[in-house]
């Protein structure tokens, strides 16, 4: 019709995942573990990026690799983080605004530098990687680093 | 950026298991590589990127084998790398983001195969030692 010629629709920003991608992501998550996934995805990072330590001050003693291995505050944050990837990922068709309260906690309260994210994304994939070895197919893990990079877009978006 | 001797150990340690299998892991480096992040295909257009194919096999042992080589001589990698360091700055022009990426990718597979030994200590360790090989191959980038 003539009218909707004029204003045509907006289109909607959506990123596209093909069946496979949207298969790949949803079989790897049925088999995280959030609670032992997380707390090993958190260690990994403060671990390998000692830096990022600075963000938990109050979470005790991290002073060596062992101590951030068995500390229950890093535990505890870490299943936080992988369920609220989780949540990502059972809406992969709206990222964007399952994470945006998140977004602008991490933005507006935390202060916590977008470049973290994906830091965090590929210990994941580390930790994913250790734990389903070969199924952990070159196809299935491009499908799991798109949804980190879905995911940490998503979580920067409020930044600026 | 120097690696302690426990770091050193962890990655001779790794390093001597993945050795004896260059061709298998250096073809799945680069096929994680390339799905991980399409953009990086862009220096491969003459290659055969099918899963396995002798391409991917010869590139990735050569890349490995320098990542080995270089692990040899932890203190001094213009032992190993000088010519490769020359390569990628004047010739190859790799963006400099990308090696960051492959380190990923090396990094994936060596927990992928030997999750025992990837343990997080030995994770950091890799990981700052691939940081200091990319860091070496693009002194000369200007």
């Amino acid at each position: 019709r003539s009218s909707d010629l004029k204003h045509p629709a907006p289109k909607a920003k959506m990123v596209h995942w093909t069946a496979e991608e949207k298969a790949a992501i949803h079989s790897v998550w049925k088999q995280v573990d959030v609670e032992k996934d997380g707390q090993e995805t958190l260690s990994r990072v403060l671990i390998t990026y000692p830096w990022t330590q600075r963000y938990f001050s109050s979470f005790g003693d991290l002073s060596n690799a062992a101590a951030i291995c068995n500390n229950p505050k890093v535990k505890a944050h870490g299943k936080k983080v992988l369920a609220a990837l989780g949540g990502a990922a059972q809406h992969l068709d709206n990222i964007k605004s399952t994470l945006a309260h998140l977004s602008e906690l991490h933005a507006d309260t935390l202060h916590v530098d977008p470049e973290n994210f994906k830091l965090l994304g590929q210990c994941l994939v580390i930790v994913l990687a250790r734990k389903l070895g070969a199924a952990f197919t070159p196809e299935v893990h491009g499908a799991w680093e798109k949804f980190v990079a879905v995911s940490c877009a998503a979580l920067s978006k409020h930044y600026n | 950026m120097t690696l302690t001797d426990a770091e050193k150990a962890a990655v001779l340690s790794l390093w001597r298991k993945v050795s004896g299998n260059l061709e298998a892991l250096g073809a799945e480096a680069l096929e994680r590589l390339f799905s991980a992040y399409p953009q990086t295909k862009s220096y491969f257009s003459q290659f055969d990127v099918s899963h396995g194919s002798a391409d991917l096999r010869y590139h990735g042992a050569k890349i490995l084998g320098a990542i080995g080589e270089a692990a040899l001589h932890l203190d001094d990698f213009n032992l190993a790398l000088s010519k490769l360091s020359e390569l990628h700055a004047y010739n190859l022009r790799v963006e400099p983001v990308h090696f960051q990426l492959i380190s990923h990718a090396v990094q994936t597979v060596l927990a992928a195969h030997y999750p025992e030994e990837f343990t997080p200590e030995t994770h950091a360790a890799w990981d700052k030692y691939l940081a200091a090989v990319s860091a070496f191959l693009t002194i000369k980038y200007r």
